[in-house]
């Protein structure tokens, strides 16, 4: 069976697919939906669900439609979720290749230098670096890359550790190909299943965490996101449950979805270990 | 003669709670927010300070919520008909906490400790030629010129009476009994225990017969506002002074059995909201810019969804709370095309402008966003930068910002509390409390001096009007709201709210029925 294949016979990870494809389908269609933008003051303000044409979420504090502001979060979540990811992959993955691939003081240094950044509480150092740089969405987002990437570098370092001593590397050795040719063509292509699978969770986590930031009051004030109606409807969640319910549900799905990608694919690209799994 | 005295005090008594015998004894429990830095008033006079420590300390007057003078460690006063002359006759009887007596060698030593420690005292006090005290009941104050404004410069947060026995010849900063304030006020300080609450008793002795009638204060300190609702609404803490929960909770609360609200004790401070807007550079500095923000906010809607109704839209720069205010000025309904046609006047080049909110919560963070909205419909791009309350008072010291929100208190005079923000003379780098927007119409500062000294109060009120009048042409800051903080508090909490600072020298006649 070939990859995709054995990925589709994974009703968790279709169903993953199927609810990611929509929030990306509802992101880029949101300038469509909604061309007055999320901020526009539409009707009353704590209009309640269903009570209104047009207003299916209600509004919130200022008379904003909640369903308005959930699309364009949409773009903010993903956005930073996948920049954020990316980034962190560029700084992890070189890192724990060379450890990996040289070992010796190479490996000492950069795993230090992990360390470094491990042994300090992911979520305190975002919130540092954010209060820092001043919260614009640059800035989560480099500050989100910054905590997530140490994982990463490690689980590239022993992934690039054990393919090393395969034999077809010592043939490519002999073959008389240099350290970085070795390295970037037959180390880390097969490494990329796993970082693939961790790359799909660490987007999940990003998600939360710009959303555990905007919560704080640490989210850019120029942009809407879900972390942001949260926050922003703390205080009201007594008298005005739908401010907060409904991204609360956005952000539930979209993590679950990507969570549940990140099985599927866990499990297409490690068939032996799936099936040793589930016996 | 004595018997007659007595009997008109009890009639003022009954009238003025409803005719129902004034209980003793009990515990309040109320919020102080955020944590007082000090309770020392003569040092630190920020509004959580002052609304513990008006219980402990007093100045020489109170005012009602008309804003006129009423007695306190003052019984009589007078003015000379020349305003020249102001005679104190203070009560007899008054002791410290300590129980040392108070006399008139106090107040004069409170003149000189406060000259050096409180900046507001010492405006005030610049028109003082020399203070007196004749015997030990009486102080005499000669001005050097007339001042219209100093009867209002006497309550407790402009001139606490502090002890002499205590602080003269030390180091005030330094003195250890900073820590456990001595006042001669109703309540005597007892305990304060850090991030919990300050505890106050009732001062025994107090040289008003029958008064204080509660016997201990708890000040509680809760940092979130959604768990200060909860500690209402669970019964933890009877009163929530104004600002204590986010306005949204306002309205759940007062529907609870037994809650009442107030928007009275205010009016002395007068608290008005408004934008610096930057004068000096950008497109704030154009006055058909500035106009056409104000013609662009929609207030009215701030004012009813923001503020859940509470509050006043202003005129201009003076509080209608304030004496010589006046509404005969150019008005700024909310009017989007005719924002656009002054944008339009002007050639605005759709250079987007900086917006930074007051870091006090959420009620301002909506505010800014209401605000960036109804600006953006007129086609003003404005960014919401963020700070918190350091960042906000060094950008806005530092002049380093296009439009901010502030409030700022009035203390019952433009001279006192108006004239500070739009004088050239306050243009100082490095305080958010002065001219910051960097306003200079040399017409109107000498309007304003001239206004100050008038002795008349007819041709005050002439000279007010007409610096109104131009001010509000020129729009150097966008007036926003005349904001009210509901006290909201349990109904059998009587005569909480006297005075015009309400909470914040008033439990001295406050009691609780049973």
């Amino acid at each position: 069976m070939t990859l995709w294949k054995r990925f589709l016979t994974n009703r968790g990870a279709l169903l993953g697919l199927a609810i990611l494809i929509a929030v990306i389908a509802v992101a880029l269609l949101a300038p469509v939906l909604y061309p007055r933008g999320p901020w526009a003051m539409v009707q009353r303000p704590f209009l309640v669900p269903f009570s209104t044409d047009g207003l299916p979420l209600g509004t919130d504090t200022l008379g904003r439609d909640v369903l308005a502001g959930l699309v364009y979060g949409a773009r903010v979540s993903l956005l930073v979720g996948l920049v954020s990811t990316l980034m962190a992959l560029l700084i992890g993955v070189p890192l724990g290749a060379l450890a990996g691939f040289y070992g010796k003081w190479v490996d000492e240094g950069a795993m230090r230098f992990t360390e470094f950044f491990q042994t300090i509480p992911n979520f305190a150092l975002a919130i540092v670096l954010v209060a820092i740089l001043e919260p614009t969405l640059t800035s989560i987002t480099i500050a989100i890359a910054i905590v997530s990437w140490p994982p990463v570098a490690r689980l590239v370092r022993a992934e690039v550790m054990s393919v090393t001593k395969r034999e077809y590397v010592d043939a490519a050795r002999l073959a008389g190909l240099s350290n970085l040719s070795i390295l970037v063509r037959q180390v880390l292509p097969n490494t990329v299943s796993p970082i693939i699978v961790m790359a799909s969770l660490m987007v999940a986590t990003a998600i939360l965490l710009e959303s555990s930031l905007s919560f704080l009051g640490l989210g850019d004030p120029n942009i809407m996101s879900w972390g942001f109606q949260i926050g922003a409807a703390r205080t009201v969640i007594r008298s005005a449950w739908w401010l907060s319910f409904f991204p609360g549900v956005a952000i539930v799905l979209t993590v679950l979805a990507l969570n549940l990608i990140g099985e599927g694919l866990n499990d297409a690209l490690n068939p032996h270990l799936s099936r040793k799994g589930r016996s | 003669m004595k018997l007659l005295k007595a009997t008109t005090f009890l009639v003022a008594a009954s009238m003025a709670t409803g005719a129902v015998a004034q209980q003793d004894g009990g515990r309040l429990d109320l919020i102080v927010q955020p944590e007082p830095p000090s309770l020392m008033l003569g040092l630190v006079q920020n509004a959580p300070t002052q609304m513990v420590a008006g219980q402990i300390y007093e100045g020489l007057l109170r005012y009602n919520t008309d804003l006129e003078p009423q007695p306190s460690l003052a019984k009589e006063w007078s003015i000379s008909e020349d305003g020249m002359t102001y005679t104190f006759i203070l009560n007899e009887g008054v002791t410290w906490h300590d129980g040392e007596p108070f006399s008139s060698e106090d107040v004069i030593f409170s003149t000189k400790f406060l000259q050096d420690n409180h900046a507001r005292f010492r405006g005030a006090f610049s028109h003082v030629e020399s203070v007196e005290a004749p015997d030990a009941n009486t102080i005499v104050i000669t001005m050097k010129e007339p001042y219209g404004p100093f009867i209002n410069a006497f309550e407790a947060g402009s001139m606490p009476i502090v002890p002499k026995h205590i602080y003269e010849g030390t180091d005030y900063a330094t003195n250890e009994m900073n820590a456990t304030p001595i006042g001669t006020g109703p309540y005597e300080f007892v305990e304060w225990e850090k991030g919990s609450y300050i505890h106050l008793t009732k001062n025994e002795d107090y040289y008003l017969d029958g008064l204080p009638h509660i016997d201990d204060l708890y000040y509680r300190v809760v940092p979130d506002a959604a768990s200060r609702a909860v500690a209402f609404e669970t019964g933890e803490v009877d009163v929530l002074p104004g600002g204590a929960v986010e306005n949204w909770d306002v309205a759940r609360l007062t529907e609870m059995d037994n809650v009442c609200s107030s928007s009275k004790g205010w009016e002395f401070f007068a608290p008005h909201a408004w934008m610096w807007l930057n004068n000096r550079e950008g497109p704030t500095a154009d006055k058909r810019f500035r106009q056409a923000v104000m013609f662009a906010m929609d207030r009215e809607f701030v004012k009813d969804v923001v503020w859940n109704g509470f509050g006043t839209v202003p005129t201009g720069p003076v509080s209608s709370k304030t004496n010589f205010y006046t509404d005969d000025v150019p008005q700024y309904p909310y009017d989007p095309e005719k924002a656009k046609e002054l944008l339009d006047e002007m050639g605005y080049d759709g250079t987007p402008v900086r917006l930074l909110p007051l870091p006090y919560g959420e009620t301002w963070q909506r505010w800014a966003e209401a605000v960036k909205q109804n600006l953006g419909e007129v086609g003003v791009e404005v960014e919401i930068d963020s700070a918190d309350v350091a960042g906000w008072n060094e950008k806005t010291a530092n002049w380093d910002y296009d439009m901010a929100f502030t409030y700022l208190y009035q203390y019952g005079d433009p001279a006192l509390g108006v004239a500070r923000n739009y004088v050239e003379s306050q243009i100082k780098k490095g305080s958010p409390w002065n001219n910051v927007e960097g306003y200079v119409n040399p017409e109107l500062d000498a309007l304003w001096e001239q206004a100050a000294v008038e002795p008349d109060n007819e041709k005050r009120q002439e000279l007010y009007t007409e610096i109104q009048q131009q001010i509000v042409e020129d729009v150097p800051v966008a007036w926003l709201l005349e904001i009210e903080f509901p006290t909201i508090y349990r109904c059998n909490v009587k005569n909480l709210i006297t005075t015009g600072i309400g909470l914040n020298d008033g439990l001295r006649d406050a009691w609780i029925e049973e």
